[in-house]
């Protein structure tokens, strides 16, 4: 696993080095060919997160090779030729106890952990920011609430207009940019069917539900300011593959900047109105900043 | 196997006088004969498999490079998964488990006449062809059914599903379950209250374990479903607002209701292939089975405990974090008994003379890689994992190693172990191996590369993805393929067998092969156990 990690690292500092010819952020948290393994990890969360699965992934991987271990010994040493002369042998109380006792003693050394990431995962302690994060059928809009209560909506590129560098099927006309070192409370809700807001880098999956709001939240290290990607993750109609989710980590001073100017290209919206939808023409002020 | 039981009728003359049975079509719409309806579901089983392997192979060859090859509307792409999860669950998987094996093997096993309500069992299978067909009718009226098998509102109500065709699934549903209540009435009957003198619970074969647990659960969670099902359809037809928010309802109240149902509902398809594997191992090895009580306590624990883990399919809906942390502990619980049935089965090899038939190599390969989907399903527990896996390809194969892998191979296992005994024939030994085989490879390649794209992030449910998720989804389709030619192989040997097979014996696999139905003739007489067995000794294979 760490092995592999390390290409993957290596692999995305060379892949960042050809992009950077284009005015584009390093992307960070896109798929890569032939992954096997999660995307680079972003947040705290995620960290944790890939950290607590490889603990149960490894105590699998013992159970399967340990299973597979005894199936080979009983292909060997207990078939027909080998054994002619069946034992009679139906019980065998000390070896039913430990079976039962040890896996309960393995699930308790995965629960402790699973317990405390889940309570750090839920919600913002010292939320500095918040983003308001909406579905639609097929697109995403987000409010910035704490930063003049401008928002946009965020569609797919067609496959037509793509610019070299985009992703087909990743890329969006208006990304969200957020800051680093920045702990943002993400809050979600749906305007028609259930959607899902997924960027596995963050270690972010959240159900977008009408009639309520959800809450989660998400903390960026300057280190990986970059572009990430995700996609609608709960079947939501026709066009649930061309809902795709990309956002730019920024430092704060660039957040700042790209805030005065998007304040100006997405007409200000009043806070008690409800959130006013401009089409986006292009993409760059984003690539300006 | 029309033929099989008129041979049965004249090689056994000493039957003669009670095996008056009607002929022609009336003896199959009419029917009131265990063995019959058990057919009767198996040739349903086949005929829906055709539908749902069908459907997986168009997504499976449209999944095999990205971009739009053969399917353009993804409305269809999403009506053919919703399609061949309805079909492989309701109408693969558990008519040939319950409704086959189990209307079959009951009676031979306990060793009684028949069901405890024959003309119950006839309406519950006429039910379950009916929910098929309307099923099958819902893919191609009112545009089709896009919602996914689990038909989550408000993609499933009247705005965003117009037409009819949910409220077809809707009604398939109803019929189908309606089937398999009925169907669950009748098995708890008949295991409660007719049994063989001796036969005493502690001494039922584990497979009657199996069917007696399974029957509890059908009975228990298939009316919630329905209840669910009807307020989804007055949702849709009269405008009442049970999962509609802007009439004070809430989507995510279906969502409890259904995997109230739903999670049950996985137990009702892998419990009955417990009990088969259960069978096949002790015949095979030998041995009675190791631990009995243990193993059949373990099936009862798995049956109780699967009632209250069912939000730990919807980790991802924002409710609390304290219920979260409940379904996390209650659903990692359900590891320990399937453990303690994972190695009882291991221990029941343990110091056998195994013969490595076809139904044994099934029943082998059904440990390891239940083993193996097993164990992703603990990670899938963990609901913080979760938020890295929900609705990804890693679910899809989780629990496309334990369903499609794990209880296939289990109807595999079935299939082979009993076919001498429902049809009276041998099939071939060595075309059976290759299809294991076969198969084995197949799934494997089929399924495994999945977890690597649900670990890089492709979400499930798409027809077209991003392009780095090529090389993976191509390595899954041909393993599609591979698992095609295994089941178009199965449907060959089935023929074959009907065709050419060589008579079987009584009892065609030796000392191990304990349980009553092989004290009856290849293949079972039209009536069996008229005169009750009684069972003095430790029966059946279990100490």
């Amino acid at each position: 696993m760490i092995k592999s990690r390390w290409m993957l690292f290596l692999f995305v500092l060379f892949s960042a080095g050809a992009i950077a010819a284009g005015a584009h952020a390093e992307v960070i948290g896109a798929p890569q060919p032939w992954e096997w393994y999660f995307r680079t990890a972003a947040t705290p969360v995620q960290e944790d997160l890939i950290w607590f699965h490889d603990l149960i992934f490894w105590v699998e991987v013992v159970i399967v090779l340990f299973v597979m271990a005894l199936m080979i010994y009983i292909v060997v040493k207990f078939n027909a030729k080998a054994n002619p002369t069946p034992s009679t042998r139906t019980h065998n109380t000390f070896l039913e106890v430990i079976w039962t006792v040890l896996p309960v003693l393995i699930l308790v050394v995965i629960a402790v952990p699973s317990l405390r990431l889940l309570f750090f995962m839920d919600k913002a302690k010292n939320p500095e920011m918040t983003l308001k994060i909406t579905s639609h059928q097929w697109y995403w809009s987000y409010q910035y609430v704490d930063n003049g209560g401008f928002g946009f909506d965020s569609n797919l590129i067609p496959e037509a207009d793509l610019k070299p560098g985009q992703l087909r099927l990743l890329d969006v006309d208006n990304r969200v940019v957020l800051p680093a070192d920045t702990e943002i409370r993400l809050l979600m809700t749906s305007e028609d069917v259930i959607h899902n807001w997924a960027v596995q880098s963050f270690g972010v999956r959240l159900d977008t539900v009408p009639g309520r709001i959800n809450e989660t939240w998400m903390k960026v290290p300057a280190a990986k300011i970059g572009t990430y990607y995700g996609q609608c993750s709960e079947l939501c109609g026709v066009n649930h593959a061309y809902m795709p989710i990309a956002v730019d980590i920024v430092s704060k001073q660039d957040f700042q900047r790209w805030v005065e100017q998007a304040k100006t290209k997405f007409a200000s919206a009043d806070d008690a109105a409800p959130m006013k939808v401009v089409q986006a023409e292009t993409q760059s002020s984003i690539d300006a900043r | 196997m029309a033929d099989t039981h008129a041979h049965a009728h004249h090689d056994h003359g000493d039957h003669g006088e009670h095996a008056h049975h009607p002929t022609g079509w009336r003896r199959w719409l009419y029917s009131t004969n265990h063995k019959d309806i058990g057919t009767l579901y198996l040739v349903l089983a086949i005929i829906a498999s055709f539908v749902g392997v069908g459907f997986s192979m168009m997504m499976r060859l449209e999944l095999a490079e990205p971009g739009l090859q053969f399917i353009h509307d993804q409305h269809f792409y999403n009506v053919i998964l919703t399609a061949h999860g309805l079909i492989m669950v309701f109408f693969v998987v558990m008519p040939a488990l319950i409704g086959g094996f189990g209307n079959w093997f009951i009676p031979l096993m306990i060793g009684c006449p028949d069901m405890a309500f024959p003309r119950m069992n006839n309406i519950s299978f006429w039910l379950t062809a009916a929910g098929l067909i309307l099923v099958a009718l819902s893919t191609v009226v009112g545009g089709g059914a896009g919602t996914g098998w689990t038909v989550y509102p408000p993609l499933s109500n009247h705005t965003f599903h117009p037409g009819m065709s949910v409220d077809f699934a809707i009604l398939s549903l109803h019929l189908a379950g309606a089937g398999s209540i009925l169907g669950a009435i009748n098995f708890i009957t008949t295991i409660v209250n007719m049994r063989a003198p001796g036969m005493t619970f502690h001494r039922m074969p584990l497979f009657i374990w199996a069917m007696f647990i399974t029957a509890f659960l059908l009975l228990l969670a298939l009316p919630v479903l329905a209840g669910a099902l009807t307020m989804l359809l007055t949702d849709r037809n009269f405008h009442t607002a049970f999962f509609e928010p802007s009439g004070g309802g809430d989507p995510i109240f279906w969502q409890h209701l259904f995997w109230f149902f739903g999670h049950p509902e996985v137990y009702i398809m892998i419990i009955p292939a417990f009990g088969i594997i259960s069978q096949v191992v002790s015949t095979f090895s030998k041995k009675p089975v190791f631990g009995y009580l243990g193993m059949a306590y373990a099936m009862a624990s798995i049956g109780v405990v699967g009632f209250v883990v069912w939000a730990h399919h919807m980790f991802t809906v924002g409710f609390n974090v304290e219920t979260r942390a409940y379904f996390i502990i209650a659903t990692m619980v359900i590891a320990v008994p399937t453990g303690i049935k994972i190695f009882s089965w291991l221990a029941t090899m343990w110091g056998g003379s195994i013969e490595f038939k076809t139904p044994m190599l099934y029943a082998f390969g059904f440990i390891f890689l239940f083993v193996v989907g097993g164990v992703t399903g603990v990670t899938l527990s963990n609901a913080p994992v979760d938020m890295a896996f929900h609705d990804t390809y890693f679910v899809i194969a989780h629990f496309h190693y334990v369903l499609s892998i794990a209880a296939m191979f289990a109807i595999f296992t079935g299939m082979y172990y009993w076919l001498p005994k429902m049809c009276g024939k041998m099939y071939n030994e060595k075309l059976g191996q290759w299809q294991f085989w076969i198969t084995f490879v197949g799934v494997n390649i089929l399924f495994f590369p999945q977890h690597f794209l649900g670990m890089a992030g492709m979400p499930r449910r798409i027809a077209d993805y991003p392009d780095a998720f090529a090389g993976w989804n191509m390595v899954s389709s041909s393993g599609a393929v591979v698992s095609l030619v295994g089941a178009l192989l199965f449907f060959y040997i089935l023929w074959d067998t009907l065709r050419n097979g060589a008579k079987a014996p009584a009892n065609p696999w030796g000392i191990g092969a304990t349980t009553l139905e092989w004290t009856v003739d290849s293949p079972a007489p039209f009536h069996t156990h008229e005169i009750l067995p009684e069972i003095k000794a430790e029966p059946a294979g279990h100490h």
